[in-house]
């Protein structure tokens, strides 16, 4: 396994004269999670869209195991980088193992062998707990919310990449249901061991889910802390931020 | 009554016939040339508003006044056929070419950047993604443009082409309306099929949500 992770290097993104990225670097080491948190707008979803070049920097270098995005052949690029959104990322024309086949399928890696492909599909469903036989032939439309963001993890993990970019996956989960991703997720990172960045602007899932916290703020990093820090941390946006996201019991402890 | 389809039922037959190949090979043609220009239009949007603006004017011109102008034109002019099925599909074309266009425009942004995201070509992302999606909308077109072509085709009489419209020329000709209804009739059962079984077609390619 490559030791190199991602890596930020004075990345910047303007847009129409407006900069939503101005300067950040950073560095994911491989086999680890980082949480990019932040408010709305604060460029945590455009830094995680430079990873997969869905999103190429104004200035700055992105790397991926050790290599320029800007000079890799963006198909291959992608195609060993998971990723996830929020809701709507399965393909409603497709079947839930018509979606987790389909990275195997636009790569050849399988042809001939559909087999075998079927075999890593049942594999990557199992894994985030869909029973093949059950969910393979269900359309995204007849599954729950949290049984789609499932199969959307399997499809990002099918083809094991290197990387996994999150995007707010569990955002539109209520708190239950939110709760058994995290668990499931959090197993299967420890278990992958692929390098992963997700997106949130929920401080218990980032500490829950990340060995490392880093905080945007008006596209610039305000904080870079292992999770286990956040609460005894003293950097002024952190702390703003726990306030923020405490204050239902602070309410109750008075 | 028998009389009349004694008469008249070997004509009706071969009119009938005629009528559905001027109509299925203008529509050949026409999905032939507007579904992967609906395509192109979606990737060069600068083309967009010319070309549906100039197959927009095309359809405004009176059906009879398009076989008129298009006579002189050589080759075209030479078949009666021929041209009838020329002027066909440009009425048929810009249902079809709007359709593809908005049907692919249309798609959820989201589940294209998903595409791009997992690292497929723009042909993976056009028949994997773009065209299942925008499917049952290019149909939707296809139906609209067969139904206002059974109904044109019969104009296609005047110039000599053939099809169920000689039997309505001929009845107005003679004040015969037993001989309009032996032409218009058919002509309008034709037209409700192909629009019963399109949309039969076209219901099955909806993609639920």
């Amino acid at each position: 396994m490559a030791t190199h992770g991602v890596e930020f290097a004075d990345v910047s993104f303007t847009v129409g004269g407006r900069p939503i990225l101005r300067g950040v670097s950073l560095r994911v080491e491989a086999g680890t999670t980082t949480a990019l948190l932040g408010r709305s707008g604060s460029g945590k979803t455009t830094l995680l869209r430079t990873v997969n070049a869905l999103v190429r920097p104004t200035s700055g270098r992105v790397l991926v195991d050790g290599r320029d995005v800007a000079t890799e052949d963006v198909i291959a690029l992608r195609r060993g980088i998971g990723y996830v959104i929020q809701e709507t990322g399965l393909f409603p024309h497709l079947t839930v193992g018509g979606n987790v086949l389909l990275p195997l399928e636009i790569n050849r890696q399988f042809a001939g062998h559909l087999d075998e492909a079927d075999h890593e599909v049942e594999k990557a469903l199992e894994s985030v707990g869909l029973p093949y036989a059950e969910f393979r032939g269900r359309y995204p439309w007849q599954l729950s919310g949290g049984q789609r963001q499932r199969a959307g993890v399997a499809r990002a993990l099918v083809n094991k990449p290197s990387v996994l970019l999150m995007d707010e996956p569990f955002g539109a989960l209520d708190p239950l249901t939110r709760a058994e991703m995290q668990t499931m997720l959090r197993e299967l990172l420890r278990r992958t061991q692929v390098t992963t960045l997700i997106v949130t602007h929920d401080l218990d899932e980032a500490i829950y889910l990340a060995d490392r916290i880093v905080l945007l703020d008006d596209g610039r990093v305000a904080a870079n802390l292992a999770s286990s820090e956040v609460f005894d941390s003293r950097e002024p946006s952190i702390r703003a931020y726990v306030a923020a996201a405490r204050r239902g019991q602070q309410e109750t402890a008075r | 009554m028998t009389s009349f389809f004694d008469r008249y039922g070997s004509q009706i037959g071969r009119l009938t016939f005629e009528h559905v190949w001027l109509t299925g090979s203008a529509m050949l043609f026409a999905v032939a040339i507007a579904v992967p220009l609906g395509i192109l239009l979606t990737r060069r949007e600068r083309l967009a508003r010319p070309v549906l603006a100039f197959a927009n004017i095309v359809q405004t011109i009176p059906n009879l006044a398009l076989f008129g102008l298009l006579l002189p034109v050589p080759f075209l002019g030479d078949r009666a056929a021929r041209l009838a099925i020329v002027a066909l599909i440009g009425y048929a074309l810009l249902p079809i070419l709007r359709n593809t266009y908005a049907g692919i425009r249309g798609i959820d942004p989201s589940l294209v950047d998903v595409a791009n995201a997992l690292g497929m070509t723009n042909w993976q992302r056009l028949l994997r993604v773009e065209l299942p999606l925008a499917a049952s909308f290019i149909l939707a077109g296809i139906r609209t443009s067969t139904v206002t072509c059974v109904g044109v085709a019969t104009i296609a009489a005047a110039i000599g082409a053939g099809g169920l419209g000689e039997l309505i020329f001929r009845g107005v000709a003679s004040v015969d309306n037993g001989l309009v209804l032996a032409g218009a009739v058919p002509a309008a059962l034709l037209a409700l099929c192909a629009d019963g079984v399109l949309g039969l077609l076209e219901k099955r390619l909806v993609v639920r949500r």
